[in-house]
């Protein structure tokens, strides 16, 4: 049988999840025997050439190219999981939720005052992504099949629920493992 | 005094009148899940949390008076299915940003969302907008992590037992007001014990954050509910 | 403004005591329009209690309010039925005419548009309470002209011009309310001479009359039917050295209209049936708590009072008992469906937010002020004196079994003869559909929103505790009606009036609102059905009082009794359709800086 195939992504977040995934140590070594990466800012994959076991998704959907990555992502993975606060529940650029997305913009790039008086214009590149009235969590978005909390999910989670996730059996979570900060 | 016979999941328990199902239970080393209460003030039975079923019929452990030959039904799974339901309405009712509060891991919600392994609410978060009222003295009050227990509602006073906080409005825009006034008389250790008893980070001291880093605090390591029957026998 | 005097003469009229809080802010409302910050603060330091002890209750209300409200305040009801008979254009017509939108005042303060939950006008909707005067079967017309009268600064009660039947034209009602009373019956809506009861109790002990009522099996109109005569004796056996009787005149279940009749026709029924209630469980004291929508009644009734004192049915040496006193004194609600909870209504008439008690104690060991108090609807008070004056033998004579005795009725909706019907338990739908004239309906709410929606196949079953018990409310509900617009309607209605007090309704009715809203739009699945009963029955498990504990039932009921339409309705094809709507979410953000969807972001 060959490899799991397993693709990441960051949307609104901040990398720390990424990072977690790392923090696993040198068992990266035997997740890197385990599995293989596609997709993912790790190896720097760009585009999906082939259907992924596993799709991790780090971040909330804040502007509309999140909402794209996120739907391609649910299209190439079979099982798509949230991975981090952001993702589950938008984090801390859903701060800016109870805020209309007109005073947000107005706020960080004409009245705030580190602006710099000539820079004075909110950015509309047509290139631009566009910003959403709101941070969605992705499970809002596209079907979620499983949640990883945390801020960032501890290396042991993702450790565990990988091989949980891959060897297709039911993940054990201990009391020290599902934890929010 | 006279012993009341009782059981709380077929555990043989004794209670003394006057006693809650929550105390009684509580006296006999038996945990039932609770948010709202706090040792000591008036039980308000506004989490639910604690609800029990006694003889079919749910009730608030904390507000009914426990009885003679009551079989308490406390730990099923439906009833746990149930609370654990109300701990998420309590989540996504407000904004909760667990990584940037300073209650994290003391909190009381949050330690009732990780004895049950809320990975994600069932409900839709609302992202309410809410507010900081910075101006409360030692006080500040976070109100989007406010949980409605009432518990400052029901201590917190001053000298001559004016309330100090108190409910506002009604239905899912009521709110928890705080009379800014009062507030800024409390004393230091006043507004400490206000915050302390706050099972949120919602009504926080001023001036003092992140004494105890992460990873160090109350329920990092040990679930809620942890230290009840320790010490009975 | 001399606003400082006013608050002044307020606080002194009412003794500054604390539990004439509601009354002392009803006050203040109706002289300035609002109840200003200056005035919270001027009223709490009278009482010696905090701000925000007088702010909770003035925010608690819906007749009390935290900015203007207007010199004239129109608060339009905004249930279901009034929906039914054209809600929509009266509301459209009072923003047009006054130039103001529903949940704001004009810029000059004159004019104040609220909408209100049920006040108890269904069968002669649209109806609105403006500066206390009551609007019924409001037309387009109507409201041009009222919004006239208000832009020339006239009285509003002088715009009633044609008054209703019955007392309803007495120079103390002066109402356009009509009774529409299609059904007499022999307990309630029969003459009555008033001494009939009283003076027959008095000869009795007191334990002989409970029993008496025992004997009848009366059981309580609200809808929960307690057993009227095991409350008194409750009552009666705790020791206290005062005992209240209190009356719940707060009938706020949507579609409800019958307590209205019987206070304009028949109160001295009612508060005959006080001071026997009085009598059995030693009080000397009764309450009448009058929901504010029905306030126009008030001088109506303190007349009534003052008339029964005089003739010694009331007061002192009452009934013709010597040493025997009891006295009724009406306190006035403001605005809370909850209030009709007989522990929310008992912290309302103590001047507090209406919020219900933990139970136990119950009111009959610890009621108003914590004196032993039995808390009875009107109905279940005009029963029991007409079972002193007739027996016990002959009320059992009426109803079934179970349910001795008669019902009052408030029948609205799509029916050719709304109004009230005084009609003996065991009736069936299908028979009180025929009498109403609304042979084609394929729904009837029974008991209002919190009660049950019965389906046509279902027609045969009978009004009556061991069947469909109700506080009285139906509403007829015809074949060209979509269910899932009644059902929206009254979770609007629960979330509107939820204490917010537990968690599970305050939050829950909102999430389950939100759900429904889902499967209505065409978004749902099977798993949102699922979910929504789930849902329901943890809002119906785990709420502390008996609004958290009803409120799922439009949608429990419904799913049950019309589940092929929810079926209907959902997508069968997939457990998973999101809500989202990339188009919406970016319409803000496109509109600040230009930017457009590209074919890209589009799947």
């Amino acid at each position: 049988m060959s490899k799991p195939i397993i693709a990441t992504a960051s949307l609104a977040g901040c990398f720390g999840c990424h990072m977690s995934v790392l923090d696993i140590d040198d068992r990266i070594l035997t997740l890197i025997d385990l599995v293989e990466f596609h997709k993912s800012p790790i190896d720097d994959i760009k585009t999906f050439s082939k259907i992924c076991d596993v799709g991790l998704i780090e971040g909330g959907c804040c502007n509309s190219e999140n909402v794209e990555t996120l739907r391609e992502f649910r299209k190439n993975c079979k099982v798509l999981v949230s991975v981090g606060e952001c993702a589950i529940m938008g984090g801390l650029p859903a701060m800016r939720n109870g805020i209309p997305v007109k005073d947000c913009l107005e706020e960080a790039y004409l009245h705030c005052p580190t602006v710099d008086p000539a820079d004075r214009m909110i950015p509309n590149d047509p290139e631009l992504p566009i910003i959403l009235d709101k941070v969605y969590p992705c499970h809002e978005v596209v079907k979620i099949d499983a949640f990883l909390p945390g801020c960032p999910p501890s290396a042991e989670l993702i450790w565990k629920a990988l091989v949980a996730l891959v060897e297709g059996k039911p993940l054990d979570l201990t009391y020290d493992l599902v934890k929010f900060d | 005094m006279s012993k009341i016979k009782f059981t709380v999941d077929g555990k043989a328990c004794i209670g003394t009148p006057g006693q809650t199902i929550m105390e009684a239970a509580l006296a006999n080393g038996v945990y039932i899940p609770a948010l709202c209460r706090y040792e000591g003030l008036k039980p308000a039975g506004s989490c639910r949390i604690c609800t029990v079923r006694v003889g079919g019929r749910p009730m608030a452990a904390c507000t009914q008076p426990v009885s003679e030959g009551m079989a308490v039904e406390n730990m099923s799974q439906e009833l746990e299915d149930m609370r654990k339901a109300l701990v998420e309405m309590l989540f996504v009712e407000g904004n909760h940003m667990c990584p940037t509060c300073e209650k994290s891991g003391n909190c009381e919600l949050q330690a009732l969302a990780y004895r049950y392994q809320m990975l994600v609410p069932r409900f839709p978060y609302q992202f309410p907008a809410r507010s900081v009222e910075p101006t409360g003295g030692r006080l500040l009050f976070e109100y989007n992590r406010c949980i409605q227990c009432l518990r400052c509602v029901r201590s917190v006073k001053t000298k001559d037992g004016k309330a100090v906080f108190g409910p506002l409005g009604r239905s899912e825009k009521k709110k928890i007001g705080m009379d800014k006034e009062l507030a800024s008389k409390l004393s230091d250790k006043d507004a400490r014990e206000a915050m302390d008893r706050c099972p949120v980070g919602a009504l926080l001291k001023k001036e003092v954050g992140f004494v105890i880093p992460i990873g160090k605090r109350k329920f990092d390591k040990t679930p809620i509910g942890s230290d009840v029957g320790k010490t009975a026998s | 403004m001399p606003k400082q005097g006013i608050i002044k003469t307020i606080l002194a009229r009412h003794k500054k005591d604390k539990s004439r809080l509601i009354e002392i802010v009803r006050d203040v409302q109706s002289a300035l329009g609002w109840v200003p910050p200056a005035a919270v603060a001027e009223i709490a330091e009278a009482l010696n209690v905090s701000k925000v002890d007088v702010e909770g209750v003035a925010t608690f209300y819906h007749f009390f309010s935290g900015a203007p409200a207007g010199r004239y305040a129109v608060y339009l009801n905004d249930n279901f039925v009034a929906g039914m008979k054209g809600r929509a254009e009266i509301a459209a017509a009072f923003e047009k005419e006054a130039k103001c939108r529903f949940g704001e005042t004009t810029a000059d303060g004159l004019i104040g548009l609220h909408a209100t939950s049920c006040i108890g006008m269904n069968d002669q909707e649209p109806s609105a309470i403006i500066n206390g005067v009551v609007f019924t079967k409001l037309t387009k017309a109507k409201v041009k002209q009222i919004v006239a009268a208000m832009k020339a600064g006239r009285d509003m009660a002088r715009l009633v011009t044609t008054c209703g039947d019955g007392a309803n034209q007495s120079k103390l009602v002066r109402a356009m309310v009509t009774n529409n009373i299609r059904k007499k019956g022999p307990v309630i809506l029969a003459p009555f001479k008033p001494g009939e009861a009283i003076r027959r109790a008095v000869t009795w002990t007191p334990e002989d009359v409970i029993a008496e009522i025992k004997r009848s099996n009366l059981l309580g109109r609200g809808g929960a039917g307690f057993p009227t005569g095991l409350k008194w004796d409750f009552c009666v056996q705790s020791q206290a050295d005062r005992h209240y009787v209190v009356c719940n005149a707060d009938e706020g279940e949507p579609g409800t209209f019958k307590d209205r009749v019987i206070l304009t026709e028949q109160a001295h029924l009612l508060f005959e049936g006080m001071a026997v209630a009085g009598y059995a469980v030693g009080a000397k004291e009764g309450i009448l708590y009058l929901r504010a929508e029905y306030a126009y009644l008030k001088n109506h009734l303190e007349h009534v009072l003052e008339a029964l004192r005089k003739k010694a049915i009331i007061g002192r040496n009452a009934g013709g008992k010597k040493g025997f006193i009891f006295d009724i004194e009406i306190k006035m609600g403001a605005g809370a469906y909850i209030c009709g909870e007989e522990s929310a209504l008992l912290e309302s008439a103590e001047g507090k937010r209406g919020e219900p008690r933990d139970r136990p104690p119950f009111p009959v060991t610890y009621g108003y002020l914590g004196y032993p108090t039995t808390v009875n609807n009107i109905e279940t008070l005009c029963a029991a004196a007409r079972i002193l004056a007739k027996g016990a033998g002959w009320f059992k004579t009426l109803g079934t079994a179970k349910s001795a005795g008669t019902k009052l009725l408030s029948v609205s909706g799509d029916c050719r003869k709304p109004g009230v019907y005084e009609v003996e338990f065991g009736l069936s739908l299908q028979k009180l559909l025929e009498m109403v004239g609304g042979r084609d309906a394929q729904a009837v709410q029974v008991g209002g929103p919190s009660g049950t929606c019965v389906s046509r196949g279902q027609f045969e079953r009978r009004i009556g505790f061991e069947d469909l018990p109700t506080g009285g409310s139906i509403i007829v509900i015809g074949p060209h009606r979509d269910m899932f617009d009644v059902v929206h309607n009254f979770m609007d209605f629960f979330i509107e009036e939820s204490c917010g007090w537990c968690a599970p309704c305050r939050v829950g009715n909102s999430l389950l609102k939100r759900k429904l809203e889902k499967i209505m739009s065409g978004k749902g699945t099977i798993r949102d059905l699922s979910d929504l009963e789930s849902w329901g029955r943890i809002i119906k498990t785990m709420s502390r009082c008996g609004l958290g504990q009803t409120s799922p039932n439009p949608i429990l009921t419904t799913l049950q009794n019309f589940r092929h339409l929810y079926e209907s309705k959902v997508r069968h094809d997939t457990d998973f359709v999101t809500e989202f709507d990339l188009k919406a979410a970016v319409h803000a953000a496109s509109g600040v800086t230009g930017q457009k969807l590209t074919e890209a972001h589009h799947e």
